[in-house]
């Protein structure tokens, strides 16, 4: 299986091309082609990930077996090298078929060790639903990771495939599979999120007119998304993740009758196009600092290795950095992500929370040594990518205060929580955001659903005009957002309490002096607390509004294929967390069998990672930082409470005090920035600056054109009138008829301008030539 | 691999002549007779594309680099000129872009004649373009390069001036003198090197092994190369069209009738990227090197220029026609750089925009002839009125602001990226500048091209013609369009296609700079 995991894209891909041609013929339009392929690609995905558990341990024992230290890992290594060696000539030598038939030994080896435990555990992950990547690999691995609380030191080749895509200047390029932890990991949040929602849009989207375009749509973005995790070189990647850009633009504009979805699709397409200059930028100038190669591993190794020089990879970072901004919503570039909340809830869900806004925290996690070294995150107390990180997560839970329309409440909180990543990968504990991005997904995903699922009943998405006490009418609803709300928040012991911790961690302990982010961490975590408890209060507590306390047509609570994904997502929300659980400091008394499986499984381990660097370190659970931020978190629903709840507080503040109502403003207007992009860049570009050069085109240039011809015209009758009739005229005078016979003939000409112009033309041509001679 | 014998000595000359016989049959039949002159264009340009076909199945393409299916007959003794024909790596995907354009467009003409009608005398226009495209794609001598190069413009003069819009007067004057003035000057070049070489022969390869044997022995002055290069960079440069000589397209086009905005777009402005590379590249190799910073200047102030240009219009039709002028600027960024890269990006670029702005006029022409207006701002809506037309429009837009998976992007971003490690000693800072500035180009593509889109295809319809039922996709444009829209597609997904039919020719010319200084 992990050598045809490259077929996993494939199905959306065909998906979607069968919705397009077949989709309005089908009984259910088109909808059950898109949950049979992202069924189908879940059930892979989850048999993949139980393979690539198989693999690691199997690296691992391998690596135990021999304790004598260098020859096991050479060994390791090599067994490993060899049969990837194999598949891989094979693949190049034979191009597509080879990819399909790979060489016997690893399919056996493969195969072979899924057969043996991978069936139990894929039925038990099906029958629960939760965890099992902590299952999967628990059952006959109790001694794995003895030695060094799962720190051990060993090689798990990435399962590579790839085949020839295009060749120019003699060098062939590849397309292909690079399968590693993170990428594994992916596959299963993908697939599952896509799946769910899948699921949810048949009821939610349901009798929507371009029902079939919009499942064509969450295909397409299933194989592209699939395809970006698993891109094997940098081309590639930027292939997906322009498609993943394009899927989003069709889906926020989805409704695109009204002009606002359509100009919020335009805008997240465009600032997205700008972060993307970014993107190609830095992907040409890792293609030559590596040599010629857009390959990944590749890259990594030689960044780890210090091949690549330090300039480098400090100009390719940064340049990529612009690429994550736009793409996982980091300050300045975030602006297009609560516009994008004008697509469907459930693209919202899938989309603008749990996978495609990632994608830019996974290219940094996927070139994770381009970043480590190029911005010295192991050495330096401070760097762009950690302060990107950190003022995202302030600027961006600050934001979530002040509005009223509940998706984008969970907009900015989805910005803010892609700062806590974007932070954690800045302060170098790339395990941390990499589970935050886990937990992240499961929970936000299960928020959006949930909102979704309150509009689907009240029809409107403002919390303050449709919405209170819904509760009462959605208790299932209600329950299961409370749940995920708790998760965001990181109350224990639900999936952000783990996971925001090992950053907060993180940034205590990783590096010189991160500590500042810290405090940027905890700040954020009470910022959080309150947003998301103000949230809860506007929209599930207190009496009903508008559409909601509509007596004719009470809200009631939504159907099985709404509620059902959301009891799974929320039972993730509670349990994803256990997947990293620490073994040091208060907790060393977790098993080393339950502990850190995620970075056991997760973490790529190798030399195209910088876990080999002695820079390169992973934080240690920090008893004292979990209950502090514990405390903040529960002060921050206390506050939010207490002013909600119980009406304490200086209410009516931001109407008597000049500073609080500007800052109110300040944050109504999105700290100006839409201002600056859309009134004052966007518009000088389109206006001013458009104008003033078309102005020149047709005044300036086409001014000298016509000039010229006009010009040429008058030469032509100066000609005429004085040289050919005064003074030719007087030599020629005596043969009247000839002379008038040629007048008649330039008369003749002169009426159309063609020939002028053309003799003129020659004329000049003429004249060129004979300077051209005359140098000669 | 041997070519062929029968295609080896008349391959070539009957897939050029082809459409020039079938103009010639239909010019003996009666002007009345509008069927039978449909059958014989669309046949002569079927038959032309049937031996063009064989000719490119037995294309050798492991040699791609050489010449092949050369015939050299002798033509104009008196000044060394001779027919002179063969193909090689770089023709082949133009001639098959070529061979594929003109029967889509007498197809898509089926039902679709612009005033004042007559299909006699248009689509005999449209076979004698024809021919003077393919024999330029072909040529190999200068002297007969210069002639089919200048057989198309007469063509396309009567076709903007006869059929085209309000002011096709000014716009087919402008069109005809521009490019007139630029082949001046180029012919004055051509004949500058044949002088300089020892007046022996016009043959291409043969001036450029002259000039390198005087630059071996060191009697040429570079002065003089590059003075004679600036006359062949005006007469291709005038015909891509590069900044600042760009401003007869956005009028021709404008004015001209669909068909030929698709032909001029498509094909026509090939002509001068391919002089380029086939010309004056090869001939002047170190010319070209004291050229390509200042040409690489103007590539990039074009895409910019012509991206602000785009988003000043009010005309759908004249927005696309400056987007010919950024992309073409693309196209020259990569000759530019003289790498193989970059000449690779160059030539996957022209069939690229061929195939996307051919497209997008197509639509711009299907979208006038249902609203009769092409004013931006009283369309909307083509989504609901006109679903198919619609989707297509919005999957030619993505294909040309360069998304990735469709064909555009192959030429974009291999351009870009070539101009961060250009050849034969060119500035490293100053492309690299060129490349950062490339690459916001394609930001501006995409907000001018996704404007369009939004105003045109989003929305609700206009009142005015809120009530007009519209025709959604016609049978004879599926016909025509189909073809084009896949090819966007496969060579999206597949590039290759055309990259390994290039590459070794490119890569022999790409050799020729690298080894320059040696």
């Amino acid at each position: 299986m992990l050598d045809i995991a490259w077929v996993i894209p494939l199905i959306p891909a065909a998906s979607f091309f069968l919705i397009l041609l077949f989709g309005k013929r089908m009984p259910f339009k088109g909808a059950e082609i898109g949950i049979f392929a992202l069924g189908l690609c879940f059930a892979m995905a989850v048999v993949t990930n139980v393979q690539w558990f198989q693999r690691v341990d199997d690296a691992e024992h391998a690596a135990h077996a021999t304790s004598g230290a260098e020859a096991t890992d050479e060994h390791a290594a090599s067994d490993a090298a060899t049969t990837e060696h194999a598949t891989e000539s094979h693949a190049d030598a034979e191009g597509d078929e080879a990819t399909e038939s790979p060489s016997s030994a690893a399919e056996e080896h493969d195969e072979g060790g899924a057969a043996a435990e991978g069936g139990a555990a894929v039925e038990e992950s099906h029958a629960g639903d939760d965890a099992h990547e902590s299952d999967g690999g628990e059952d006959d691995h109790a001694e794995a990771g003895g030695a060094g609380g799962g720190h051990t030191e060993f090689e798990v080749e990435p399962v590579r495939e790839s085949i020839t895509w295009w060749s120019s200047g003699g060098i062939d390029f590849s397309v292909g599979m690079l399968l590693d932890g993170p990428a594994v990991m992916m596959l299963f949040v993908v697939t599952l999120i896509s799946l769910l929602v899948h699921i949810y849009s048949t009821d939610y989207v349901g009798g929507d007119r371009r029902y079939t375009h919009y499942f064509a749509f969450l295909s397409l973005f299933s194989a592209s998304m699939l395809g970006l995790i698993m891109s094997e070189n940098t081309l590639q990647l930027l292939t997906c993740w322009e498609l993943v850009g394009l899927c989003s633009f069709a889906l926020i504009g989805h409704w695109w009758e009204e002009k606002p979805n359509s100009d919020a699709a335009l805008k997240a397409f465009i600032t997205n196009r700008v972060g993307d200059v970014g993107l190609i930028c830095g992907v040409i100038v890792l293609f030559f600092g590596a040599g010629q190669t857009f390959d990944i591993v590749t890259i990594n190794e030689m960044a780890v290795s210090g091949e690549i020089s330090h300039l480098v990879l400090l100009v390719g970072a940064c340049s990529l950095l612009a690429a994550v901004m736009s793409k996982s919503g980091q300050f300045i570039l975030h602006t297009w992500l609560p516009d994008a909340m004008a697509g469907p809830t459930p693209v919202s869900a899938l989309i603008h929370a749990a996978t495609m806004v990632v994608a830019g925290i996974f290219m940094v996690g996927r070139l994770y040594p381009v970043f480590f070294q190029g911005l010295s995150i192991g050495v330096s107390g401070v760097n762009l990518l950690a302060v990107i990180g950190g003022v995202t997560v302030i600027g961006g839970a600050g934001l979530a205060f002040v509005q009223t329309d509940i998706k984008k409440v969970l907009a900015y909180s989805t910005v803010s929580q892609l700062g806590y990543m974007a932070m954690a990968l800045g302060v170098g504990a790339w395990t941390a955001a990499f589970f935050h991005l886990f937990t992240h997904a499961m929970f936000k995903a299960g928020l959006f659903l949930g909102s979704g699922s309150v509009a689907h009943s009240v029809h409107s998405f403002d919390m303050k005009e449709h919405m209170g006490g819904m509760k009462r009418f959605m208790p299932k609803t209600y329950w299961t957002f409370v749940i995920s709300t708790g998760a965001l928040i990181g109350l224990f012991p639900l999936a952000c309490f783990w996971s925001k911790d090992e950053i907060l961690a993180g940034a205590e302990q990783l590096g010189t002096g991160y500590t500042a982010f810290l405090v940027v961490g905890l700040i954020g975590a009470f910022m959080t607390a309150a947003y998301m408890t103000r949230c809860v209060y506007l929209t599930f507590h207190g009496e009903p509004r508008g559409h909601a306390a509509d007596a004719a047509h009470p809200p009631h609570e939504s159907g099985p294929r709404i509620v059902v994904p959301l009891y799974i997502l929320s039972g993730m929300a509670v349990l994803a967390g256990f997947t990293n659980l620490p073994n040091t400091g208060a907790l060393d008394f977790v098993p080393d069998s339950w502990a850190l499986r995620f970075e056991h499984f997760y973490e790529p381990k190798g030399e195209y990672f910088p876990s080999v660097l002695d820079t390169f370190s992973h934080p240690e659970f920090n008893i004292g930082i979990a209950i502090g931020s514990t405390i903040i978190g529960l002060l921050g629903i206390g506050l939010a409470a207490a002013w909600y709840f119980r009406g304490l507080g200086p209410h009516g503040l931001t109407e008597r005090n000049k500073v609080a109502r500007a800052g109110h403003r300040v944050l109504v207007e999105k700290y100006y920035l839409d201002r600056l992009y859309t009134d004052i860049i966007v518009g000088a570009v389109k206006g001013p600056i458009a104008k003033a050069a078309y102005w020149f085109n047709q005044k300036g240039i086409d001014g000298v054109i016509n000039g010229a011809g006009t010009a040429a015209v008058r030469g032509g009758q100066f000609v005429y009138d004085k040289i050919d009739q005064g003074v030719v005229d007087t030599i020629v005078n005596g043969s009247g008829a000839a002379a008038e016979g040629s007048g008649q003939g330039l008369r003749q000409m002169q009426t159309g301008r063609v020939q002028q112009y053309a003799a003129l033309l020659f004329a000049g041509a003429a004249i060129l030539a004979g300077i051209f001679i005359i140098v000669i | 691999m041997e070519n062929n014998d029968f295609l080896t000595d008349w391959g070539i000359s009957l897939m050029v002549f082809l459409p020039l016989a079938g103009a010639l049959i239909m010019m003996l039949l009666p002007k009345a007779e509008e069927a039978a002159h449909k059958v014989v264009a669309v046949g002569a340009s079927l038959a032309s594309a049937a031996v063009g076909i064989a000719l490119l199945a037995d294309f050798d393409y492991d040699n791609a680099e050489k010449l092949q299916f050369v015939v050299d007959r002798s033509w104009i003794d008196v000044i060394s000129s001779r027919y002179l024909v063969g193909i090689d790596g770089l023709s082949v995907p133009l001639i098959a872009l070529t061979l594929l354009i003109t029967p889509l467009v007498i197809i898509y003409s089926w039902n679709h004649f612009p005033a004042p009608h007559n299909p006699k005398a248009f689509l005999i226009l449209i076979l004698v373009l024809h021919t003077g495209m393919l024999g330029t794609f072909v040529a190999q001598d200068l002297i007969l390069f210069f002639v089919f190069f200048e057989v198309v413009l007469l063509p396309m003069y009567f076709m903007i001036g006869v059929w085209g819009g309000e002011q096709r007067q000014y716009a087919a004057i402008k069109f005809f003198l521009y490019t007139l003035f630029g082949s001046a000057l180029m012919i004055v070049s051509f004949l500058a090197v044949f002088f300089v070489t020892g007046g022996d022969s016009f043959s291409m390869v043969e001036l450029a092994r002259g000039v390198a044997e005087r630059n071996a022995a060191g009697d040429l002055a570079m002065s003089t190369q590059v003075l004679i290069f600036g006359g062949m960079f005006m007469g291709f440069g005038i015909k891509v069209p590069m900044f600042p000589f760009h401003t007869w397209l956005p009028d021709a086009h404008t004015q001209a009738p669909t068909q030929g905005s698709v032909i001029l777009a498509a094909v026509l402005l090939k002509l001068g990227t391919y002089g380029f590379i086939r010309v004056a590249l090869p001939i002047l190799p170190e010319a070209a090197v004291e050229w390509a910073p200042y040409i690489g200047l103007l590539a990039v102030i074009g895409i910019i220029y012509g991206a602000l240009g785009c988003l000043a219009q009010t005309d759908m039709k004249r927005l696309i026609a400056f987007s010919s002028v950024a992309h073409m600027g693309f196209v020259m960024l990569g000759i530019a750089t003289l790498t193989d890269f970059g000449l690779n990006a160059a030539v996957f670029g022209m069939v690229a925009h061929g195939l996307i702005t051919g497209m997008l006029f197509f639509v711009a022409g299907s979208i006038k002839e249902r609203f009769h207006t092409l004013e931006i701002k009283r369309l909307g809506g083509l989504l609901l009125q006109a679903p198919k037309l619609g989707w297509i429009l919005g999957f030619t837009t993505m294909a040309s602001l360069g998304l990735p998976g469709l064909a555009g992007f192959w030429g974009e971003f291999p351009a870009i990226l070539s101009a961060y490690n250009p050849g034969a000693d060119l500035s490293e800072e100053l492309f690299r500048v060129y490349m950062v500035v490339a690459a916001i180009g394609t930001v501006l593509a995409a907000g001018y091209l996704l404007w369009l889109f939004q105003r045109t295809a989003f929305g609700t319809p206009n009142d005015e013609f809120a009530d007009e039922h519209i025709h959604d996709v016609h049978g004879s444009e599926w016909l025509a369009w189909l073809p084009m829209l896949l090819l966007v597609l496969v060579l999206g997904v597949y590039p290759d296609l055309i990259f390994q039919v290039t590459d070794p020719a490119m890569d022999a010319l790409g050799h020729t700079f690298a080894t320059l200084g040696d």
